[in-house]
């Protein structure tokens, strides 16, 4: 299939995480009143960034996998 | 609405890779099988995912929640009883019919169990209605990105007339969605629905988080909730004494049975999903994959419509109404006050002022509960992640209607009575025309709905005339190897008439003759519309059901041959020995089911 949607996902995620992070480190802080005073960028940032993290980490592992399958045609899953 | 440059690179940063998708996905997208069937190669929970994402819709995620406000906890009955059985139905029970013979749409699977006509009926009903769902999705987003004032400001800065958001909206909406399915067809649809999943789930889960913290968790919305608010089953044995207005038979059998299977069970749009799947034990899985999630989405949709209506001026004193955009009148502002929570009253458009009831009473406008949650709780930032969460589920559930569109009009229309022996490269090439084609037939039908808002409310009725008796033409030509194309064919038509005869002679009760009912003259009252649609439905099924096996057995039977692999009794069940005992579709479902009892008991 070529592209395992892990790796855009990934992608996604740890760049939403990482800008959501730093805006919420450098922002000013009175926008945060309205969501009772937690740094929610700040705080969902790190989250965004990790789940990113690990799907971008099961992604390479599904590509090389997959890579893996294509030289030995990958019979093993054909069952019907 | 306080945007700010972070809002915007959040929203471009999605848009880029919904399309960097399918540009990546062109290369892959070599045959017809590729574009409408993802080449029968996408594992278990991918499909699961986009087998939900794709019912994720607008429609879902806004109409969800305003149920919630509306009726309370009450809502998630349209997912524990609504939609968890009839999705481990079709997995353990139709898949193997569905994926074992190689149909590839369910129309198609209707031809090579009963005949021509009943696949024709089914087709041509079902193309009609996805390009007016597709519309109806696209409408509503646009007309909540004017109300909601969200592109005011960069469109003020590219000296737009605001009065041009609703076209632009539309435009950019319809473009995006065909440009991605056009190149990588439905294997990009799936891929960008699975994004779709993890974006609304990453949107809305810190939303019921700072909602339910500041109610004082669930306790502290329990009690600033009545009663039946935060109990789904108390008062159910009666329509007058739940806020639904539905008895249990009529809610077990109307929407657990007949809406529920007849929508999971036999929807293109959510089993070709499954169909894509990359073999048979993963097209069983897909639906029960999809039941973990949905499961819990009553947590991240109906949730924030409670806690919405749950705010008092106490919790409201940051952010509220002061971030009404400096264009509001002092009109829209009363309007405002009179609302409860965060729910307003909607606006008569007439007088500026709010909506009343004929009782004089002012009427809220409930599918505002989420983004007025959005921009109640979240500041800049995540309010981008927030509001691209919301488009993308507009956008999945625009996609998903096409691409199930462009599969039934180029296999089941085009290829069955207008162009038998085409080459497969030709069949490509009219299925991305029928991507087009069917984007802009929704973009008309958006732009119906603006004018005759009645002409979309009789569809709507019509298509759930059509649907309602389906499920029991599926159920008899699976289980019952007597059933014939004749049976089955009139089975439906008169099912849909008694669903339209039915819906005649009955009146919700307090609502007036005409698109509520009652048309043929009032036979019957219902407590709710809820209850009449539910009798609807049974009404429509149990004709369906009877009138298919009368005829049936007047009708002359196909050979048992001819039926192999599409009737349950004349199919060799899957052989599971290779798989371990935990992996098995069985297993798996049965986990499901004993999860979505459990869920039912603590909100009990």
């Amino acid at each position: 299939m070529g592209l395992d949607i892990r790796i855009p996902i990934g992608l996604m995620f740890a760049i939403f995480g990482l800008l959501l992070g730093l805006f919420g480190l450098g922002g000013d802080n009175s926008v945060y009143e309205r969501s009772l005073g937690i740094n929610i960028n700040l705080c969902w940032g790190v989250v965004l960034l990790i789940f990113g993290g690990v799907m971008l980490a099961f992604g390479r592992q599904g590509m090389s996998r997959m890579a893996k399958d294509q030289g030995t045609s990958g019979s093993e899953k054909r069952v019907h | 609405m306080n945007l700010t440059w972070i809002d915007w690179l959040i929203m471009l940063v999605y848009f880029v890779f919904v399309l960097g998708i399918g540009f990546a996905l062109k290369r892959y997208t070599k045959t017809s099988t590729d574009f409408f069937l993802a080449g029968r190669s996408i594992p278990a929970w991918i499909c699961g995912l986009a087998f939900i994402s794709a019912n994720l819709g607008a429609q879902e995620v806004i109409g969800m929640a305003a149920s919630g406000a509306k009726y309370g906890i009450a809502t998630s009955h349209f997912y524990w009883i609504g939609a968890i059985p009839a999705m481990v139905f079709v997995g353990l029970f139709m898949m193997p019919f569905y994926y074992g013979s190689r149909a590839r749409s369910v129309p198609e699977y209707l031809r090579l169990r009963f005949d021509e006509k009943t696949r024709g009926l089914n087709a041509i009903s079902f193309a009609i209605m996805t390009v007016f769902s597709s519309g109806i999705s696209m409408y509503a987003m646009a007309k909540l990105i004017q109300v909601l004032h969200i592109f005011d400001a960069p469109f003020r800065m590219m000296g737009i007339s605001e009065a041009r958001i609703f076209d632009v909206s539309i435009i950019a909406a319809a473009l995006i969605v065909l440009a991605y399915i056009f190149l990588g067809g439905l294997r990009s649809a799936i891929y960008n629905e699975v994004l779709q999943f993890f974006l609304i789930v990453a949107g809305f889960m810190p939303l019921v988080y700072l909602g339910l913290k500041n109610v004082g968790g669930w306790s502290g919305l329990k009690a600033a909730l009545p009663e039946a608010y935060t109990h789904s089953w108390q008062g159910m044995g009666s329509a007058q004494t739940n806020p639904l207005g539905v008895e249990v038979f009529g809610l077990a059998m109307g929407l657990g049975f007949v809406l529920s299977f007849g929508y999971w069970c036999t929807d293109f749009l959510v089993v070709q999903r499954a169909m894509a799947a990359h073999d048979m034990t993963a097209a069983r899985r897909t639906p029960l994959i999809a039941a973990v999630p949905k499961m819990f989405f009553p947590f991240l949709v109906i949730l924030p419509g409670l806690i919405a209506i749950a705010l008092t001026p106490a919790h409201m004193q940051q952010g509220g109404w002061s971030s009404y955009p400096p264009s509001v009148t002092s009109a829209q502002i009363e309007v405002g006050k009179a609302g409860r929570g965060l729910i307003p009253v909607k606006v008569d458009e007439a007088t500026g002022g709010p909506k009343l009831d004929q009782n004089g009473k002012p009427v809220l406008d409930y599918d505002l509960a989420i983004p007025n949650m959005l921009l109640h709780y979240f500041p800049t930032g995540i309010l981008g992640l927030g509001l691209t969460a919301l488009l993308a589920s507009f956008m999945s559930g625009m996609a998903g209607n096409v691409t199930a569109f462009n599969t039934v009009w180029t296999y089941d229309i085009y290829q069955s009575y207008i162009n038998k022996n085409a080459t497969d490269e030709h069949y490509l090439w009219m299925g991305r025309m029928a991507t087009v084609f069917g984007i802009a037939a929704s973009v008309a039908a958006a732009y119906v709905a603006t004018r005759f808002n009645n002409i979309m409310d009789v569809l709507q009725l019509v298509f759930a005339f059509v649907n309602a008796p389906l499920f029991a033409t599926f159920l008899l030509g699976m289980f019952w190897k007597r059933a014939t194309g004749h049976g089955a064919f009139t089975g439906l038509v008169s099912g849909t008439m008694a669903a339209a005869i039915h819906h005649g002679l009955s009146l919700p009760t307090g609502a007036v003759h005409g698109i509520k009912g009652g048309w043929l003259g009032v036979v019957h009252n219902y407590p709710s519309e809820m209850a009449q649609n539910f009798w609807t439905a049974i009404w429509a099924w149990s004709v369906c059901f009877v009138v298919t096996i009368l005829v049936s057995l007047m009708t002359r039977p196909r050979d048992d041959k001819e039926l192999v692999g599409l009737v349950y009794s004349l199919t060799q069940k899957q052989a599971e020995h290779h798989l371990e005992w935990w992996k098995r579709p069985a297993t798996l479902g049965i986990a499901v089911i004993v999860m979505s009892v459990l869920l039912n008991i603590v909100f009990f």
